[in-house]
């Protein structure tokens, strides 16, 4: 073999094997997890267990709304709500009942967001975790009525409301539906507050447009997972509207913790004891107050 | 002559015409009046058929004229002694959004608006009518100063959107707004929203957490501007106008949809061709809405609010 063709790259293709599909079936996908941050690999099933948080960077993984509640709340405590409601396509949009029964086919959730009562360490709240998996946890009708319902049942029930925002902001498909929902929710929470009950938001990844404009801002209680993106307007269209850098962690829960719009940033595995101390702190002795 | 829009030519050619024939009979010894009284009846026919068959982004145009009447154009023909009321009390005063108190037919009101400019130089001092923070901080402070004196709060809107820029985000736009809407749902007192021009998004929404919600038939509301949801759903922003068709923005559209109380009819060709005489349109639903909420408790209003809004969305169980 001559010298130049020790140096001659090899063609890819007389290389590639294709596995068959048996052997496809044999071994499990995703058994490794890469961390898309610092490219760190982990077994996904040991990633799991740190509740999704890569063990190198701490880099948030987005979690499911399920994963979220298996994090969060006692095991076997939580009842979900309003798991029936269905979307419809009010502005008749082509193609959007499909994509809205494709993902929930693919989540194994009826909207962008699963509400339930639960116990956080014995304390029952009512909650409502969005879920990006799900048309980037857009906020249409249902996403709006059953976060509603939820805030009017911990209102019911004299409890805590919950709510961990996972979106991109209002649904387009449904037009001005959409964005009525921001008031929908509002004026439940408002109800809420006047009962003089305690309402937590925490913000992860993504929590922008509508839903930051709304419900999402205004707990009682604002927190943020290290590192989510936080922010009214998208990065790009303010780039083209102030035609100026933007710094790095723009509109990240750090940057918004400094400019004051955040009590806190809260790691994920420290969560589950934040909210329990919270919870603790407000818990009520006597009667309710009216 | 104010700017042509696109839906307008047919009118505005025969108009010519007519002008052409009249200056010929002027000057030259030719007898065309019959012919000129005909063209005259066809451009009335014309005028009403133009008109009363606009497409949604025939009125997408006219809404953003750059002549339509903006808030303050209303406030000085509908009420009394106002007097505008500036600052947030804690970072500035926003110019994109004005509010006061005034008398409207003897009664004191407190009215709040979103404030667009008519040329550039105002447009700059304005921000185009789109607000800061602050902006929607003055608009709060300004409701609950009408709630302790029991005033009803009237509200204009008019933006495309709340301003996105970096100082906006620094200071919390999406809590403004975010804010505005849970503190309004809870106000003692009547509110009325009517939307003059544009209503952009959350932008919009923080001024429109109302008990009665009218719109201007020329008026749009919608969760994002045409050129957007095609850039967003098409990936073509210049599919606006299909846009503007799909996304069903139009006050019939919203009537349609229950999310409006009533649509305020305009002057033929649109609010910036009298002022004056869409002033009375507004004033008598005006005058309607504060008689009818007039009568309300302030736990009846609230619930008023609650019902409104909660009644909105289409689902099905």
């Amino acid at each position: 073999m001559s010298i130049k063709q020790l140096f001659k790259k090899k063609s890819k293709v007389d290389q590639h094997t294709m596995p068959s599909a048996k052997s496809k079936a044999d071994v499990p996908e995703g058994i490794m997890t890469k961390c898309p941050e610092c490219k760190h690999v982990i077994l996904t099933k040991d990633l799991l267990k740190n509740g999704k948080v890569c063990p190198s960077c701490q880099h948030h993984y987005k979690m499911t709304a399920q994963e979220r509640i298996d994090h969060l709340f006692d095991e076997g405590s939580f009842e979900s709500l309003d798991d029936h409601l269905k979307t419809e396509n009010p502005l008749d949009f082509p193609s959007y009942t499909e994509k809205v029964e494709a993902d929930a086919q693919a989540t194994g959730l009826n909207e962008a967001v699963l509400t339930g009562v639960g116990n956080i360490q014995g304390s029952q709240v009512a909650v409502a975790v969005m879920d990006a998996h799900f048309r980037m946890g857009s906020m249409g009708s249902v996403v709006g009525e059953k976060i509603t319902r939820a805030v009017e049942k911990a209102t019911e029930l004299g409890i805590p409301m919950l709510i961990f925002s996972a979106s991109g902001g209002a649904r387009m498909q449904e037009g001005v539906i959409s964005l009525m929902q921001m008031a929908k929710v509002s004026v439940a929470l408002e109800r809420h507050a006047n009962k003089g009950l305690l309402y937590i938001s925490i913000m992860t990844y993504p929590t922008t447009g509508g839903v930051s404009a709304s419900f999402a801002s205004v707990g009682d209680i604002n927190l943020a997972e290290p590192k989510a993106l936080i922010g009214f307007a998208g990065r790009r269209v303010i780039e083209q509207t102030v035609r100026e850098k933007l710094p790095e962690d723009f509109q990240t829960a750090e940057f918004l913790l400094n400019h004051g719009q955040l009590d806190a940033v809260v790691h994920r595995n420290d969560m589950p004891e934040e909210m329990n101390k919270i919870l603790k702190l407000h818990a009520r002795k006597g009667a309710v107050l009216v | 002559m104010s700017k042509t829009l696109a839906f307008e030519e047919p009118i505005v050619k025969l108009r010519e015409k007519i002008n052409e024939l009249e200056e010929y009979t002027a000057v030259n010894d030719v007898d065309l009046s019959s012919e000129i009284v005909n063209l005259k009846n066809r451009l009335v026919k014309l005028e009403t058929e133009i008109y009363e068959s606009m497409e949604p982004w025939d009125r997408v145009q006219v809404a953003r004229h750059p002549e339509r009447p903006t808030t303050m154009d209303y406030i000085t023909r509908l009420f009394e002694n106002f007097i505008e009321f500036h600052g947030d009390r804690n970072f500035g005063d926003d110019e994109a959004i004005i509010g006061g108190i005034a008398s409207f037919e003897e009664m004191p009101i407190t009215i709040i608006g979103h404030q667009r400019g008519k040329d550039t130089k105002e447009n700059v001092k304005r921000n185009f009518g789109m607000p800061h923070p602050e902006g929607y901080r003055k608009a709060l402070r300004l409701m609950k100063q009408a709630e302790k004196f029991h005033r009803p709060i009237i509200c204009f809107i008019d933006t495309k959107g709340a301003y996105p820029g970096k100082a906006a985000e620094e200071r919390g736009q999406s809590e403004a707004i975010a804010r505005n809407l849970v503190e309004m749902a809870g106000l003692k007192v009547p509110v009325i929203s009517i939307v003059i021009g544009e209503g952009g998004s959350g932008g919009a929404l923080a001024l429109g957490v109302a008990n009665h919600i009218h719109m201007l038939e020329n008026s749009t509301y919608s969760v994002i501007s045409p050129e957007g949801a095609a850039s967003i759903l098409w990936k073509d922003s210049s599919l606006a106008k299909q846009a503007a068709e799909a996304m069903k923005i139009t006050a019939p559209d919203l009537k349609e949809m229950n999310i409006i109380d009533e649509i305020i009819p305009e002057v033929l060709g649109g609010a910036h061709r009298d002022a004056n005489k869409q002033s009375l349109e507004i004033r008598s639903t005006l005058r309607r809405s504060l008689k009818t909420l007039g009568e309300l408790t302030s736990d009846e209003l609230i619930d008023n609010r609650y019902n409104k809004f909660r009644s909105i969305g289409v689902f099905s169980e």
